[in-house]
């Protein structure tokens, strides 16, 4: 057993609005700038759709993740002779195309146009080339709320592969969002597609970064994570991703799509993890195994052997305690409502989602469908199709969407039930036999869910900066170490920030 | 000890190997990580400022602003709002994606950073000054040459500006004011600036010039179509629902037309939470909108016809809950707070009875105290009529019984009777009126009746409003008529399967929601909820689709409770701390009456639109029609002279002229007001309303600021282009082919370019801006100092200045201080203190509100009545105008304040608010009139004063609020706020926390304990009346124009399907295939109005602009797809944008979301060869007559409280594909 920590998300995707303020929040802070216009760290899609870029899903022509032969993982875009082979041209790799030439308008022609016929107009200019464009032609959320219809929807590979399950009919209609961000996987694959080897795992709290002295701009990485969330900067020549906020995070706040999200779906936790049976997890044979088999590897925080062998590994207590309260923990590990999205890349990502609740569909008229349960409609009727979740969220396997669903139907009868009375308790206690669930359980999670308090939400610890050299020094010289190094001084009594 | 880094040794570290774990298949590195200090630069900033967004969005969320390097470089939400409770969630964060792009403004290419002038205008305007000598000569010498004139208002909106000075700006507003003033009179500088909620002392800044000046001041709650006329309607009051958080509270919501996520985003999850806390949520929408992911089921009525949807659910509500089974906590609620039980006359017609007006006490008694307006109701105990306490005469006969308590004079509990049907003297057949497409007319139903003697004798048949309501929604028992056999009957009004061809939403499902809706209510009394807006609301007969749907949170007594009633949402209008701000932004403290005028009315004359008026919608039941048939004009003219609406420019004379010679003629007031009355009855006055196309009558001067009148909210965009601005336009439609009035004196042609200096304030780019004058740049919300409140939340939210406001821009505080500065030295010279004649409506919540008995239309100009002024006519007015001392006191509180001050009947003392405004302000020490007052110099200063004056936001003023409600409703009510009196919030205050408001009068909802705010809890808990005829809430209006338009009950009414064309105008010519749709605006997702959506963010995220969303196979018909431009026009006006092609939006509509300015990415039309024009440009103004009545309890006027809104719903529009894009910029 080999303990780490990692800090991992929770998206509620039932409370997503779909409103971007996660998206537009994390751009101004980091990708607001020349080189990185097209780039969202943070995006958010509506489902179902091609997602950003188009058909990131599309294993097959971006060859993102891991693929699983004789037993063996090896990223599907192949090994380093493949790379080799490859590297200054890269077949599988998204264009702008895929992404979308950004553009802006030329707001100064309103204000100096001079005296003419017509009433001034500010034409769209590219950003990337200056030049005038007649029209956008996509953009990274081109298809927001089902835009363009039955031309765009079946650019999405899970509606591709499950025909028969999607109407594009206006009575039929369903949709919902995925927010994305990088999954700061278990079992990255961006990582170990780099050949200079810029990108890591940062050992005390699993975020994946791009180190920006390192990059090559080989962008290997950019297809090898089958989430596309790793970027090009066009103008630094190197690519970059999210980072976790973890300047924040490190400060104990969690990262600005968490805290700016006004539907409130995100949560952050630490959970811990044994590193060693990684790779067993992510080698299983059969993909609907994935899911159960990453769930082995995180362990229990509050079984004392654990929490020995995580003091013993250098973790401190706080983050122990952290995760013992771990939003992710309960929501993922113990309720299991949330799911790993795509498990069958095999990267064992960090990002989980709680699928969507909807309407059920309208055909329905008889009495016992429209009060299936009291007032809350019975799963098997919603709009959404359980195949396409599962599509997403669990490798195909629906009955892993269906107890989700049926935990969370459970939950909204159950307060309900405890709020206004009036349900039929045969039923009732049917329903959570069915879920799996009990009634305390179901009281934990509608406290999480809907009570959602700001620090329920995010339980993050501050980093563990006592671990780096020099802090006496630091707290003097940080941020302008570069004006004054003190080569050769001996200023200070202490050697190391720990010895006294 | 940190050693210099060795570059070599430090990249050949990524060599060396670390340790193998993992089964070797993972490598613990030990390499330097010393780069991640890059991000962490990043986000390190130098300090972060409270601010918040002056966008009418109804969000008012508190930001932090982020400094870095001494710029402004993101914002992120606020997250410390007090919490609402252990087990409730939290208001953090607010905000959305519009707001977090803001930062983008401040150093964009779009920001205006100094004054712009129109060329042709600055250049005239300098050789004139030259030549003339002074300022307003020079003014003179411009406006009065037509040539001079036309040169500058045909090059409005084509380019050409040039920089100017604030110093020649200032000259210029001043003069062309002080020039105006004197040749027509003040009312025709005119001023538009909405919302004030949104930022109350930017607002103010404007308002209290005008006020001063006796400029006119333009609505706009009403005029956005943002207020729901059936909110006065039936409450009596303006707008008042439950804060965001009240969602948490309510079992079972019905989200029905307003779209939640996309336009309340910082409030959904309350909505979304509930749902984990057991609430059902039901989503009623044409399209599959974002709200209908978080529902239960989706109810895809079509647009417009969610009144047949209602009044179907009122149909199931009332046959299963009060009929089949009567539903105790039902019956009481009705009878205490509702007009079920109140009498109402049966008036017999042609064989059959038709309702007329409300019994009242002075129809069975004489010598009641305001007996003509106090209703009355059946005792079922002592087997009598009764007149129960609480209504509009008790509000005004001076004694302590406008209460809700159902105690009689004997002290006797009173126990209103709902129905006669166990005990009628006879069934009588009354005659109803049902409107829908082709297949509307009259139903005869039998209504148990009594048979009564009034006062003088006469037999008088009587029903109940319980009575009527079960017969007109058809719900039968046993009565002969014509009742639906069941709620299968298909072919009568109103079973769910009558609505169900309609609205095409199943049956079976009406009666499952309505069922639930009214089940869920009886078990938690009340907490069933409605959230409503724009999709149900921006219709020509809102009032009606509104009134249907408020039947459903009446009859299951959800109204006034936490987590019911109804959740109405759009703009912002809520002004908490309003009794101060009143003061402040109108300039009462130094003289009463401000000119306000309803917006809707002025724009429909000024913009010509009244010439273009489509021939009077088939009245789809043979009905009334002796005002349903009137031209909206000549009923506005009607209106006016009545005393209902209010008519700025009043007279075609001069104001200040017809006062100083009444003045010069007669003794003393009275003779003057006499004088005047004559006058005007004589014909030797001219009313400006009627006419409009005189040149004395055209708004001279026009101040746009905080808005964007041009590209956004001015419906008939076109023809405000045309005939307000005398631009280049694309109106297509032709007067002389329209419907025109008959007692509004026209021009042969209508006048175009009417307004001689327009300006916009504003800190972007806008089409407001590209058509104006001058612009003035404006500082940002993240450079200057005001506060902001919503109805969503309980706060009163800061603007503060992150960084000082940059280039030359001013806040607009300091610019309007600045104007006046320039416009009373001007004065000194060229205009001095004279009086003011103002005429003002019949107002609500005044005495003037029982002006006219029993809403009979009397009209003193047939001679039906005497003009008298104030009673059949406007107030008259007597204003002093001390024009040379403008600026003395628009920076300064003045002496009225210590007298005493209020709103909507609460009065608030005055001597010690004064005081303490002195101490808190500090004494002004600047020479003149103003000296010894409280300073009122900067928007700190003006903050602090409407904080300290309000209750809601000062504990001392809500007691006194709630103390002198006392003697008039005979109730203790102090308490209420008497823990929280030494509450004192201040600018500073809320800058480090947000606070929560204070329970007051001025408002209907209780916010002590923590509690929610839920309206009319006050009402509910406190036996306070409503403030209507009545004192209860409203299902039945009993004024003459109301029944005359069959509306007297709730009912569906469908929408206008007018146009695209008339008959005889020209319409386009279309070779190619084309297709009609009704053309729908609702609020969209990119932006707030225009607002934000210029922003990099806002455009990427989705297609730019403009774009129109259409049904793909709607598009297919036409051979467009997707991203393909289109053209979209009717007689109104084109439009040029993208076309989205969807299956999430049924065929027949298109959404083209409001507001994308035509400044961005539009190319020229085909039809008109010009630019295409903004979503308004195929809309236009429908008054509705209904709205504008007055003088009548409720159904009096009030600024942004009540009159006709400016729907834009009722649109049809020519759909076809643009094949060349011309930019027109050669």
């Amino acid at each position: 057993m080999r303990i780490k920590a990692q800090v991992a998300m929770v998206m509620h995707l039932d409370k997503c609005i779909g409103c971007h303020t996660c998206s537009v929040t994390c751009k101004n802070v980091w990708t607001n700038r020349p080189g990185m216009e097209y780039v969202w760290f943070n995006n958010v899609e509506t489902r179902p759709g091609p997602g950003y870029p188009k058909e990131w899903e599309n294993t097959d022509r971006y060859k993102g993740g891991w693929t699983l032969r004789n037993g063996r993982l090896h990223l599907r875009a192949g090994g380093p002779v493949a790379k080799l082979a490859n590297i200054f041209y890269n077949p599988n790799m998204a264009d702008l195309s895929d992404f979308y030439e950004p553009w802006t308008y030329d707001f100064e022609h309103l204000h100096k146009a001079p005296s003419k016929e017509h009433l001034p107009v500010a034409r769209p200019k590219s950003t990337i080339t200056g030049k005038y464009m007649d029209k956008p032609e996509w953009g990274p959320n081109w298809d927001d709320d089902l835009a363009g219809g039955s031309e765009v929807v079946p650019m999405d590979p899970n509606v591709r592969k499950l025909q028969e399950h999607i109407a594009m009919e206006y009575e039929k209609t369903f949709m919902m969002y995925l927010p994305r961000i990088c999954e700061h996987c278990l079992n990255p694959s961006c990582v170990a597609s780099c050949p200079t080897g810029a990108l890591y795992k940062r050992d005390e709290d699993g975020i994946v970064l791009v180190d920006q002295e390192a990059c090559r701009g080989w962008r290997f990485c950019q297809n090898g994570c089958p989430y596309h969330k790793v970027y090009y900067n066009w103008n630094t020549h190197k690519a970059e991703k999210c980072n976790f906020c973890y300047p924040r995070t490190e400060a104990g706040l969690p990262t600005i799509c968490s805290e700016t999200c006004v539907g409130r779906i995100r949560y952050i936790g630490v959970v811990l993890y044994d590193a060693d049976r990684v790779k067993k997890a992510a080698s299983v044979e059969d993909p609907k195994d994935l899911y159960e088999a990453q769930l082995s590897v995180f362990l229990d925080p509050q079984d004392p052997e654990v929490i020995e062998r995580a003091l013993e590994a250098g973790i401190n207590r706080s983050w122990i305690d952290s995760a013992q309260q771990s939003p992710i923990y309960k929501m993922a590990m113990k309720w299991k409502i949330a799911l790993p999205l795509h498990p069958e890349y095999r990267t064992l990502p960090m990002v989980w989602y709680v699928p969507p609740l909807s309407p059920i569909m309208n055909h329905l008229t008889n009495e016992h469908d429209l009060s299936a349960d009291g007032y809350i409609p019975a799963v098997d009727q919603m709009r959404i199709p359980m195949e396409y979740l599962a599509s997403i969220l669990s490798a195909d396997d629906t009955s892993v969407i269906r107890r989700v669903l049926l935990k969370m139907a459970a939950m909204r009868v159950h307060m309900r039930d405890k709020s206004v009375g009036g349900m039929d308790e045969m039923k009732k206690s049917k329903l959570l036999q069915e879920a799996g669930t009990t009634v305390e359980e179901l009281e934990d999670m509608a406290r999480l869910l809907a009570v959602s308090k700001y620090n329920e939400r995010f339980v993050i610890p501050t980093g563990r900066r006592e671990m780096d050299e020099d802090l006496h020094y630091k707290r003097g010289a940080c941020s302008i170490e570069e004006l004054a190094p003190p080569e050769g001084m001996v200023t200070y009594p202490f050697e190391r920030g720990d010895t006294p | 000890m940190q050693k210099k880094k060795n570059k070599l040794l430090h990249s050949l570290k990524h060599l060396s190997w670390g340790n193998r774990i993992n089964d070797g298949w993972t490598e613990e590195s030990p390499r330097p990580r010393d780069w991640e200090k890059m991000y962490r630069a990043r986000w390190q900033h130098d300090k972060v400022v409270r601010s918040t967004h002056g966008v009418n969005c109804t969000g008012s969320c508190s930001w932090k602003i982020h400094v870095k390097d001494g710029i402004i470089t993101w914002e992120t939400q606020q997250t410390d709002y007090p919490s609402t409770g252990d087990n409730f969630p939290d208001y953090e964060p607010r905000g959305c994606p519009r707001g977090a792009s803001f930062s983008w403004y401040t150093y964009s290419p779009t920001r205006v950073k100094y004054p712009y002038v129109r060329g042709q205008l600055y250049e005239l305007w300098k050789e004139e000054l030259e030549s003339a000598g002074n300022p307003v000569q020079a003014w003179e010498n411009i406006v009065s040459d037509p040539g001079k004139r036309e040169k500058y208002v045909k090059a409005r909106g084509k380019g050409g500006f040039v920089r100017g000075s604030w110093k020649d700006v200032c000259d210029m507003i001043a003069a062309s004011s002080i020039y105006t003033i004197k040749k027509y009179g003040p009312d025709r500088v005119v001023g538009f600036s909405p919302i004030p909620a949104m930022s109350m002392v930017s607002y103010a800044g404007g308002a209290r010039f005008l006020s001063l000046i006796g400029g006119t001041i333009l609505s706009f709650y009403d005029w956005y179509a943002d207020l729901p006329p059936a909110s006065p309607q039936v409450w009596g009051d303006q707008t008042d629902v439950p804060e965001s958080g009240d969602w948490y509270n309510t079992k079972y919501f019905i989200i029905w037309g307003t779209n939640i996520p996309q336009t309340r985003t910082p409030d959904a999850h309350f909505m979304v939470e509930s749902r984990y806390n057991g609430t059902k949520v039901v989503g009623v929408s044409p399209d599959y909108a974002e709200y209908d992911k978080f529902a239960d089921i989706w109810l895809p009525a079509k647009a417009g016809t969610d009144g047949a949807l209602a009044m179907a659910m009122t149909h199931v509500i009332l046959k299963e809950f009060y009929v089949d089974q009567e539903t105790p906590y039902f019956m009481e609620y009705a009878k205490q707070y509702t007009d079920l039980p109140f009498l109402i006359i049966l008036d017999p017609k042609e064989g059959n009875y038709r309702t007329d007006r409300f019994l009242r006490a002075s129809d069975i008694v004489s010598g009641e105290e305001h007996g003509e307006w106090k209703t009355v109701v059946w005792d079922e105990t002592s087997g009598k009529m009764v007149i129960p306490n609480g209504t509009q005469g008790h509000r005004w006969d001076q004694g302590s019984k406008w209460n809700l308590d159902l105690t009689a004079a004997d002290g006797s509990t009173i126990n209103p009777k709902m129905s006669f049907l166990a005990d009628s003297d006879e069934v009588a057949m009354v005659e109803f009126p049902y409107f829908a497409e082709n297949t509307g007319g009259k139903v005869q139903r039998g209504v148990p009746a009594k048979r009564i003697k009034d006062v003088s004798g006469n037999e008088l048949v009587i029903s109940t409003v319980f009575d009527l309501m079960l017969a007109h929604t058809g719900v039968n028992r046993g009565l002969q008529g014509d009742y639906p056999t069941d709620y299968n009957d298909s072919n009568k009004p109103y079973t769910p399967a009558w609505q169900e061809s309609i609205t095409s939403v199943k049956k079976e499902h009406v009666i499952q929601v309505a069922r639930e809706f009214a089940d869920n209510a009886a078990r938690t009394k009340g907490k069933s909820m409605i959230a409503m807006g724009g999709g149900t609301n921006h219709w020509f007969h809102s009032d009606q689709i509104y009134r249907a749907i408020l039947n459903l949170v009446l009859l299951t007594g959800s109204q006034g409770v936490n987590g019911g009633g109804w959740a109405h949402y759009v703009g912002q209008e809520k002004v908490r701390p309003l009794e101060g701000f009143s003061q402040i932004a109108f300039a009462n403290d130094w003289v009463k009456s401000p000119r306000f005028m309803n917006g809707t009315s002025f724009f429909y004359f000024v913009t010509e639109q009244f010439r273009y008026e489509y021939d009077q919608d088939e009245v789809q039941a043979d009905w009334g029609g002796k005002y349903a048939n009137m031209h909206p004009a000549d009923f506005n003219a009607l209106s006016a002279r009545l005393g209902w609406l209010p008519s700025f420019p009043q007279l075609s004379q001069n104001s200040l002229d017809v006062l100083r010679e009444a003045r010069e003629r007669n003794p003393d007031d009275q003779a003057v007001v006499q004088d005047i009355a004559r006058q005007l009855a004589d014909g030797s006055l001219d009313w400006a309303v009627e006419n409009p196309n005189d040149p004395r009558n055209f708004p001279r001067v026009f101040f746009n600021w905080r808005s964007n009148l041009l590209g956004d909210s001015g419906k008939g965009h076109e023809y405000f282009v045309k005939h307000l601005i005398g631009g280049s336009d694309s109106v297509l439609s032709d007067f002389e082919q329209s419907w025109q009035p008959e007692t509004i004196n026209l021009a042969e042609k209508p006048p175009e370019g009417k307004v001689d200096l327009f300006v916009s304030i504003d800190f972007r780019m806008t089409s407001s801006g590209l058509f104006s004058d001058i612009i003035l740049p404006a500082a940002t919300w993240y450079e200057k100092h005001d506060i902001s409140s919503t109805d969503l939340h309980p706060f009163v939210h800061p603007f503060n200045a992150a960084i000082n406001p940059p280039w030359e821009t001013k806040s607009d505080w300091d610019t309007f201080r600045e104007i006046t500065k320039v416009f009373s030295d001007m004065a000194k010279e060229h205009l001095p203190a004279q009086e003011d004649l103002v005429m003002s409506p019949l107002a609500h919540d005044t005495i003037n509100e029982i002006a006219q008995p029993f809403g009979k239309v009397k009209d003193w100009r047939k001679g039906e009545v005497e003009p008298i002024p104030g009673k059949t006519m406007p107030n008259f007015n007597f204003v002093k105008r001390d024009y040379p001392n403008v600026y003395e006191m628009w920076t300064t509180i003045g002496p009225n304040i210590q007298s005493g001050y209020g709103t909507k009947g609460v009065k608030i003392p005055g001597e010690r608010v004064y005081n303490d405004l002195l101490n808190r302000l500090g004494t002004c020490k600047r020479e003149g009139i103003g000296k010894g007052q409280p300073d009122l110099y900067s928007d700190k200063q003006a903050i602090n004063a409407i904080l300290l004056m309000s209750g809601a936001t000062n504990g001392r003023r809500a007691v006194e609020g709630w103390k002198s409600m006392e003697a008039k409703t005979g109730k203790t009510l102090r308490h209420i706020s008497e823990g929280r009196e030494e509450e004192d919030y201040t600018l500073d205050a809320l800058t480090i926390q947000p606070r929560q408001a204070i329970s007051t009068p001025v408002w209907s909802g209780l916010e002590n304990d923590n509690r929610r705010y839920s309206p009319f809890t006050v009402n509910k808990e406190f036996n306070i009346p409503w403030h209507t005829l009545t004192g209860r809430q409203s299902f039945y209006l009993d004024h003459e124009v109301m029944l005359d338009y069959g509306e007297g009950l709730p009912l569906y009414r469908p929408p206008i399907n007018k146009g695209p064309f008339m008959k005889g105008e020209t319409e386009v010519e279309n070779k190619e295939k084309s297709l009609t749709v009704r053309f729908l605006s609702p609020h969209q997702k990119w932006g707030i109005h225009t607002m934000f959506t210029d922003t990099d963010n806002m455009v990427q995220l989705f297609r730019g602009w403009q774009f129109i969303w259409l049904n793909e196979k709607d598009g297919a018909s036409i051979g467009i797809k997707d991203n393909d431009w289109i053209e979209v026009y009717n007689r109104n006006g084109v439009v040029v944008a993208r076309a989205v092609l969807t299956y999430r939006l049924p065929q027949g509509i298109a959404f083209m979301h409001h507001a994308q300015d035509r400044t961005m990415g539009v190319p020229g039309n085909t039809i008109t060869k010009k630019r295409g024009g903004t979503h308004n440009s195929v809309t236009r103004i429908y008054p509705k007559a209904t709205h504008m009545i007055g003088g009548y309890s409720q159904l009096s006027y009030g600024f942004n409280y009540y009159g006709p809104t400016g729907s834009q719903r009722d649109t049809m529009t020519v759909i076809r594909p643009l094949k060349e894009v011309d930019w027109l910029e050669n």
